[in-house]
């Protein structure tokens, strides 16, 4: 598939998201249009995946550890086959297996249930240390936020991945700046990742994550005898101007002008 | 005068469970062990010598050894997690609910050591908040077996069952006390002495105190009904709804808090079922002091005299409706 066609899938999945947010009355808006490209990426391009048979043993893994960003995997996942299209309306109802962080025993091609951060990327190394004992071809990915990473538990992991080798795995950051409450750099200022991730022994790779053709050439990367890193710089509300490096938008939901003005800018860009 | 003629010989649960794991580990290559540098104290030597890429051992980091065995398991394998069962519990406890519980993940979480069998090393590595933590997860079969054939049967249950399984074994040795050859039936109680003055229900290293207790009050021509309850989720309802109309009284001893545990379980099936007087042993809520795990259980009213003793206070208000 060509950079221009990922390009138009990743502003069809921001247009049908924007509306299940904003319908929905909640969500985490600023948080998905930043990763929406990954993902579009990873499901149009670069996963080995069979949408009618989500089990499938040789399926490439990806576990989107900011599970709080559920719906734009949701939304992707739908118009990658795995769930009817028109079921992203029923986001956050009553009963509606789409709630607001992914539940794996009920949605497909959802891997494990995540919406405490901090848990995807253990079980991404489990995941990639299964393929190694077993020999098995699949590649694991896992997203995480960036202030996701001030968890302990994910350092835990990234020792271990190094440890055990797992080149067969690949986290992607989404480098976006700002957590729930402030900026990234006036909470726990991790960044930047790069050295910290190189200092446990892991190859990263630094790129512009709402450029999909670095996006795409980053996540085909591989690299030998150790798991790669790849920090995603990306804007948080990205594809909306008035929401684009807002901390206010980390769960904001637009009102009825506002949705207008954003609906407006991304069928602009299609 | 009650003592036992015979010492009974006892067993370090773990040596069971280590010689189960290193067989299943010989017949499925998907069988693998996780832990958190624990070794030594999970007794995995032997299936670390037998298959040393299957011993996937993270290093201090509890977090992530649970979320590793939820991945694990995703790519098929089928991992026992053994840690000392207060840091597998504690430490991860938000790893078990998500990674492991709510994602119903087949993963066999192995808690070594569990109540007060690190006695003298403090509260720290008490491990009496376990069944409290781990009970109040769906999906979860809680299991505290109460000897070394219990501890095979639950083992090799739990491999061929299809979901998550939080195993709680001691290293304080005790006698067996079931057939050789037991099958283990998740959420089924075994009648281990039947009797009609009074229930006593015990799991892990309480059953045989609870034996020992029948013995003495057997002595003065009391009959207790002794039940083994190793399955603490999901409860044998009907085996308690049978002792609560057929002995009128039940009385429950534990290496757990007072609050949460085995007894709680009970209770809420006797409060909703069938209500009769109970009473609840265990440690009563407390940071508990220093000692042997025996010590500890003699301490907190476990002695089988003092068991005794608390069956018959039961049984004196059952007959006056205290």
């Amino acid at each position: 598939m060509q950079t221009t066609e990922l390009e138009r899938i990743a502003r069809e999945i921001r247009i049908r998201d924007l509306q299940a947010v904003f319908e929905a009355g909640a969500g985490h808006i600023g948080g998905e249009m930043s990763a929406i490209d990954i993902m579009a990426a990873l499901y149009f391009k670069v996963l080995k995946l069979w949408p009618d048979q989500p089990k499938h043993p040789d399926r490439d893994r990806f576990v989107l550890s900011k599970g709080h960003t559920a719906c734009a995997l949701y939304v992707t996942l739908a118009k990658r086959g795995f769930l009817p299209e028109e079921e992203i309306s029923t986001f956050l109802k009553p009963h509606s297996r789409l709630n607001g962080h992914p539940n794996c025993n009920k949605v497909p091609g959802v891997e494990t249930n995540t919406g405490p951060l901090g848990h995807g990327l253990p079980v991404a190394v489990g995941m990639a240390k299964a393929a190694k004992l077993t020999g098995a071809s699949y590649h694991t990915y896992v997203l995480t936020g960036d202030g996701e990473m001030q968890e302990g538990s994910n350092w835990e992991a990234i020792s271990s991945a190094a440890q055990f080798a797992l080149d067969n795995l690949t986290l992607v950051i989404d480098h976006n700046r700002f957590q729930q409450g402030a900026a990234l750099s006036e909470t726990n200022n991790l960044a930047p990742f790069r050295t910290k991730l190189e200092a446990f022994g892991w190859e990263v790779l630094e790129i512009d994550g709402n450029n999909m053709s670095e996006v795409v050439d980053a996540l085909q990367h591989r690299s030998t005898g150790r798991p790669c890193g790849i920090v995603a710089h990306t804007n948080k509300g990205h594809g909306i101007s008035f929401m684009q490096d807002k901390v206010d938008w980390h769960h904001k939901v637009p009102n009825a002008e506002q949705y207008k003005i954003a609906m407006a800018e991304l069928e602009e860009a299609l | 005068m009650n003592a036992v003629a015979l010492t009974p010989k006892l067993h370090d649960c773990r040596d069971a469970f280590a010689a189960v794991l290193e067989r299943l580990g010989a017949e499925n290559n998907k069988v693998v062990a996780v832990c958190n540098d624990s070794v030594g104290s999970s007794k995995l030597g032997g299936f670390k010598s037998k298959f040393p890429e299957r011993l996937v051992n993270v290093g201090i980091a509890e977090q992530n050894m649970v979320g590793v065995g939820a991945g694990l398991a995703n790519g098929g394998m089928l991992p026992f997690v053994c840690a000392a069962s207060c840091f597998l519990t504690g430490r991860s406890l938000e790893q078990v609910k998500a990674d492991i519980a709510y994602s119903n993940a087949n993963v066999k979480l192995v808690g070594i050591s569990s109540g007060m069998a690190y006695g003298e090393l403090g509260p720290t590595h008490h491990s009496i908040e376990d069944f409290a933590w781990m009970r109040v997860l769906p999906n979860l079969p809680v299991i505290a077996p109460c000897d070394s054939i219990e501890t095979t049967a639950a083992v090799e249950w739990a491999a061929q069952y299809d979901g998550p399984v939080f195993l709680r074994l001691s290293r304080v040795g005790v006698p067996d006390l079931l057939p050789v050859g037991h099958k283990f039936e998740l959420g089924k109680a075994n009648l281990l002495r039947d009797g009609d003055a009074v229930t006593l229900i015990a799991n892990g290293t309480l059953t045989h105190r609870m034996m020992k207790a029948a013995d003495i009050l057997a002595a003065k021509g009391i009959e207790a009904r002794v039940l083994n309850m190793a399955s603490v989720r999901p409860i044998d309802v009907e085996a308690v709804i049978k002792a609560a109309t057929e002995t009128g009284a039940i009385l429950t001893a534990e290496e757990h808090s007072t609050f949460g545990g085995l007894g709680s379980a009970i209770a809420e099936v006797v409060v909703a079922e069938a209500p009769v007087s109970m009473k609840i042993l265990g440690v009563p809520g407390i940071f508990a002091p220093t000692g042997s795990a025996e010590f500890l259980l003699d301490e907190f009213g476990m002695a089988p005299a003092a068991v005794a003793e608390a069956a018959t206070a039961l049984i004196a208000r059952k007959k006056t409706g205290a």
